[in-house]
């Protein structure tokens, strides 16, 4: 497998910061952080591979997307909006029902057993 | 001369009632067309549904049954006159003499007199309490001598006259059946088959003899009436009702110099006219062919062919009428295709008897054994529609056409019939008359349930005696189309729900990923992890947010609390019953004021608490646990409330207990994961003020015990519960409770509400009737036993997350910081909290969010 399918691929750059030890999250689901003032969604897999995307789930206009429920569509890994359920792609940002909204992505990292977020 | 054209319609009963609904869908004015309409009723109401007058006992009115919509005859060019008789025809003049004297021209004279019951020549039959059963006027007299009456008989074991006895049995008398045949509906049914058709009657507690010519109706000594027969024998009665057939009312035609049929009727060629050309005969009345017709839908064939003809059509003609039939009697399925007696020369029967279940098939087939000329279908009729068309379609039959009608054994399909060979004409519901055509369109323009189909076809919604038919054309049409016809869940799974239920308590599964690991692929989605949760908590009932399983919830169930628009959580504790202490609903207010939630009673008799933040949700919990509350699971797929009234302790009109049982009842399903969501009523009496028959589950209680609706719905497509059992003792009812709920979870598909899954369930009523409470697929200890787990298994969901250190943690909105979410920004209306709009927040009017509590 390509390398990208399995990492977030940012569009932001900014400073790395550690956000939580790897534990705080359980597998199979995400959690948000506060960076730099952004609400930022980090998601880890069932095989410790992370990602991360924006918070703000432009559908509802709520900060709720770290409490969606993540899985793959034909292969590509999403998470789905707790409130319309409308689903974003978690490498690219962006919704499989609406092709012209993406998501802000952000570089993830585990040093040791941390997470760490670059926004 | 008058330039309208004068149409007179005698008769205003089902038939004449079509005819002139035709006339107005050609000419909505009839006026502006230039036709002058005036119809004759002889009853002092306009056309009413004769075919369910029955229902007229169980609690249906004059409207309800009524045929007319209001307005209907207030229309230019149009006249009804009830209370009106025409006493004689002048052909000549084009003329119809009316009782009172009075006279009405016409251009066009339509017949549509209808029958009268036939009443046996037997002397006496002019008593007191003698009736026969036709009119709504007829019913009312009946019902009012039943009050008085401690049995009563019915002359004649037809179809009708079976129908009465079920009315007079409903009336609490004891009820006899009196037939001159040596058997029940001899016209259907032939010799086993009223064999069985009695054996069944007789077992719900009605007398059935027959072979009875009565002879005589004198005074008796212990009821009102003696009926003798012709051998000396009698029986007593306090009231009697003739159902004994019905004849023709052709007496004008005959008056007039109509021909008339050989055996009565008035003659008429395929175009439903008479032999005066200016006259037309329709329904009941009209003889074709030297053949009657007793039944409704070849009446409207006729009215539509005459109607058609009087405006210059010659392409539509009668033809005849299939005279299939199948209905319920008193409870039993009763069926009867084509040459049902196999009088066809050569022809060969085959039978099947069930002398335990009572249940009665056979089927005549031709003598090449290439067609299906008839069959009898007593006890159970499931294979009506197959073989209706079957024998009107001359389909070829399957090679061993035993089969059709023999129990399917396990793993084998019965052979069904090639529907693709079907026309698109072939009438598939005979009741609502819709073809298979009709279906095929209704795929296409996107139904693809039989809920669907249901829905905007109407097929399948009077008898449902075509609903496994129709979910067979369905299912071709959709494959026509390319649509899939799967039930796989998901991408991820190859199965239905039902199918992922069974896997799950066969081999014993507790986590999603092994279910993943041996039966599905990829990650799994939003459709099918939830699906998953909602199985794996219906088996076995573990804590939802343990680590393995919490991945799996739902937005709502995901923090154990419903989910709003901005994202806070709503709070419901639950109050069983809609029952709360002073010192609850205190605790209530008082928790409700320190989080600054806003309060809402909610439909289900509850308090709403909206706007708490994640991170508050176990502080708030904490407190409600405090004071005694617990999770009211109001964001699960799950029991959500046990409606009440206040019931006999308080009601004056109450019975029993409604509320007590509410409280039993909600404590012991609380927790209970299903499909979907799950809302039960109990009302103390029959004034139903807990509307249980608007869900799912519904008691009311009666003067013996309690009874039990299912299926019921509120909201978006409101259904009335159906009864499933009455007068239950608490502990049966319970029971039955246990059972339906069960198998509910078991066979129902993904978010599917009991409404639409009963809607969907193949042999319908009787079929959940025959699982539930005569535990036909031996499967009541099981699912009792299942139940029984699951209750026994119950955790208060929010003491067991506040109470883990772990569980608790998961509840804050940032993994890195305790500070909430600034984007849940609230403003003041009507002296509480609602969020702010999105424009509200741009202009920061608004007030500020408390801090976090701790």
């Amino acid at each position: 497998m390509n390398q990208l399918q399995h990492t977030t691929i940012p569009s932001t750059t900014g400073t790395w910061q550690s956000v939580c030890a790897l534990d705080e999250i359980w597998p199979n689901t995400g959690v948000c952080a506060l960076v730099n003032g952004r609400q930022i969604a980090i998601f880890r897999m069932k095989n410790d591979d992370l990602y991360a995307i924006d918070n703000h789930d432009p559908h509802s206009g709520a900060n709720v997307l770290s409490r969606g429920l993540i899985g793959d569509l034909a292969g590509e890994p999403v998470v789905a909006s707790p409130i319309y359920k409308h689903h974003y792609q978690l490498r690219t940002g962006v919704c499989v029902e609406d092709a012209d909204t993406a998501l802000n992505r952000y570089a993830v990292e585990l040093r040791e057993s941390t997470v760490w977020v670059q926004a | 001369m008058n330039e309208h054209i004068r149409i007179l319609v005698v008769g205003n009963g089902m038939v004449g009632h079509y005819f002139v609904q035709e006339l107005v869908k050609r000419h909505p004015d009839l006026s502006a067309a230039k036709l002058e309409v005036t119809v004759l009723g002889e009853e002092p109401r306009p056309a009413y549904d004769r075919v369910h007058l029955s229902s007229f006992f169980s609690g249906s009115t004059a409207e309800d049954l009524s045929l007319v919509e209001p307005g209907f005859y207030d229309r230019p060019g149009l006249e009804l006159r009830l209370n009106a008789r025409a006493s004689s025809i002048d052909r000549i003049q084009h003329t119809v003499t009316l009782t009172d004297g009075s006279t009405l021209a016409y251009d066009k004279l339509v017949l549509a007199t209808g029958s009268v019951p036939f009443v046996p020549g037997v002397a006496g039959r002019d008593r007191e309490n003698c009736f026969v059963y036709r009119t709504i006027e007829d019913l009312e007299a009946m019902t009012a001598a039943g009050t008085k009456a401690k049995s009563g008989v019915v002359v004649g074991g037809g179809l009708l006259g079976l129908e009465c006895a079920k009315a007079l049995c409903d009336m609490g008398l004891e009820t006899h059946v009196v037939e001159f045949a040596p058997r029940l509906m001899a016209v259907q049914v032939d010799e086993a088959g009223g064999q069985v058709l009695r054996s069944k009657i007789e077992s719900l507690g009605v007398h059935v003899h027959t072979n009875r010519n009565t002879t005589a109706i004198v005074d008796g000594a212990t009821a009102r009436h003696r009926m003798v027969f012709f051998d000396e024998t009698w029986l007593e009665t306090d009231m009697i009702v003739f159902s004994a057939g019905i004849r023709p009312r052709d007496e004008l035609a005959r008056d007039s110099g109509l021909a008339i049929g050989a055996r009565g009727g008035i003659a008429i060629d395929d175009f439903s006219r008479s032999s005066d050309h200016d006259i037309y005969a329709i329904g009941e009345c009209a003889s074709w062919n030297g053949e009657m017709f007793g039944l409704v839908a070849p009446g409207y064939d006729m009215a539509r062919t005459a109607c058609a003809h009087l405006f210059g059509e010659t392409a539509s003609t009668f033809q005849g009428a299939d005279m299939s039939t199948k209905l319920k009697l008193m409870g039993v399925d009763v069926a009867s295709v084509g040459d049902a007696h196999g009088k066809t020369p050569g022809c060969r029967s085959f039978h099947y008897l069930d002398e335990l279940r009572q249940i009665y098939k056979k089927i005549v087939v031709s003598e090449d054994n290439k067609t299906l000329l008839g069959a009898v279908l007593i006890g159970n009729a499931d294979e009506f529609g197959t073989l209706q068309q079957m024998a009107l379609n001359a389909m070829p039959l399957p090679d061993n056409p035993e089969f059709l009608i023999l129990p399917a054994s396990d793993g084998k399909e019965k052979p069904g019939l090639g529907v693709d060979a079907l026309p698109d004409s072939a009438v598939l519901c005979s009741c609502n008359n819709v073809s298979k055509g009709a279906i095929g369109e209704a795929v296409a323009a996107g139904a693809c349930s039989i809920g669907e189909i249901k829905a905007c076809t109407k097929a399948g919604t009077a008898c449902g005696g075509c609903v496994p038919l129709v979910t067979q054309v369905m299912k071709a049409e959709m494959r026509k189309h390319g649509m899939a016809v799967n039930n796989h869940l998901c991408e991820h799974f190859p199965y239905s729900r039902q199918e992922l239920y069974h896997i799950v308590r066969v081999e014993q599964i507790r986590t999603f990923d092994e279910l993943l690991a041996k039966h599905g692929k990829g990650l799994g989605c939003d459709i099918c992890k939830p699906t998953a949760a909602s199985v794996l908590a219906s088996c076995w009932n573990d804590f939802i947010l343990k680590k393995d399983l919490a991945s799996l919830q739902d937005s709502n169930d995901y923090f154990l609390g419903n989910i709003q628009k901005d994202g806070s959580y709503s709070v419901v504790p639950r109050m069983p019953g809609g029952e709360v202490t002073p010192d609850g609903l205190i605790a209530i207010g008082q928790i409700a004021k320190k989080y600054s939630l806003y309060t809402k009673v909610t439909g289900g008799a509850r308090v709403d608490m909206f706007g708490a933040r994640v991170e508050q949700l176990p502080n708030i919990w904490e407190e409600l646990i405090a004071a005694g509350f617990e999770s009211g699971h109001a964001y699960g797929k799950s029991l959500r409330t046990v409606k009440s009234c206040v019931g006999s302790t308080w009601c004056r009109y109450g019975v029993d207990d409604s509320v007590g049982l509410a409280v039993q009842l909600e404590n012991r399903y609380k927790g209970l994961r299903a499909p979907h969501k799950i809302k039960f009523g109990v009302s103390g009496c029959t004034r139903e003020c807990a509307e249980a028959q608007g869900k799912d589950v519904g008691i009311i209680a009666t003067e013996n015990g309690w009874n039990l609706y299912v299926c019921g719905n509120g909201g978006m497509k409101p259904r009335h519960a159906e009864l499933l059992a009455s007068d239950l003792n608490k502990e049966d009812l319970i029971k039955m409770i246990d059972r339906f709920l069960m198998f509910y979870i078991r066979t129902a598909d993904r978010l599917q509400r009991t409404s639409t899954w009963r809607d969907n369930l193949e042999g319908g009523l009787d079929y959940l009737k025959d699982v539930v409470i005569h535990d036909s697929l031996d499967l009541g200890a099981e699912l009792e036993a299942q139940m029984q787990h699951v209750v026994d298994n119950y955790q208060d969901e929010w003491k067991t997350a506040v109470t883990d250190p772990e569980v608790r943690k998961r509840f804050r909105s940032f993994v890195n910081s305790t500070v909430g979410d600034n984007n849940i920004v609230f403003v003041s209306e009507r002296e509480q909290m609602r969020p702010a709009t999105p424009e509200e927040k741009r202009l920061e009017k608004t007030i500020p969010i408390l801090a976090l509590v701790d």
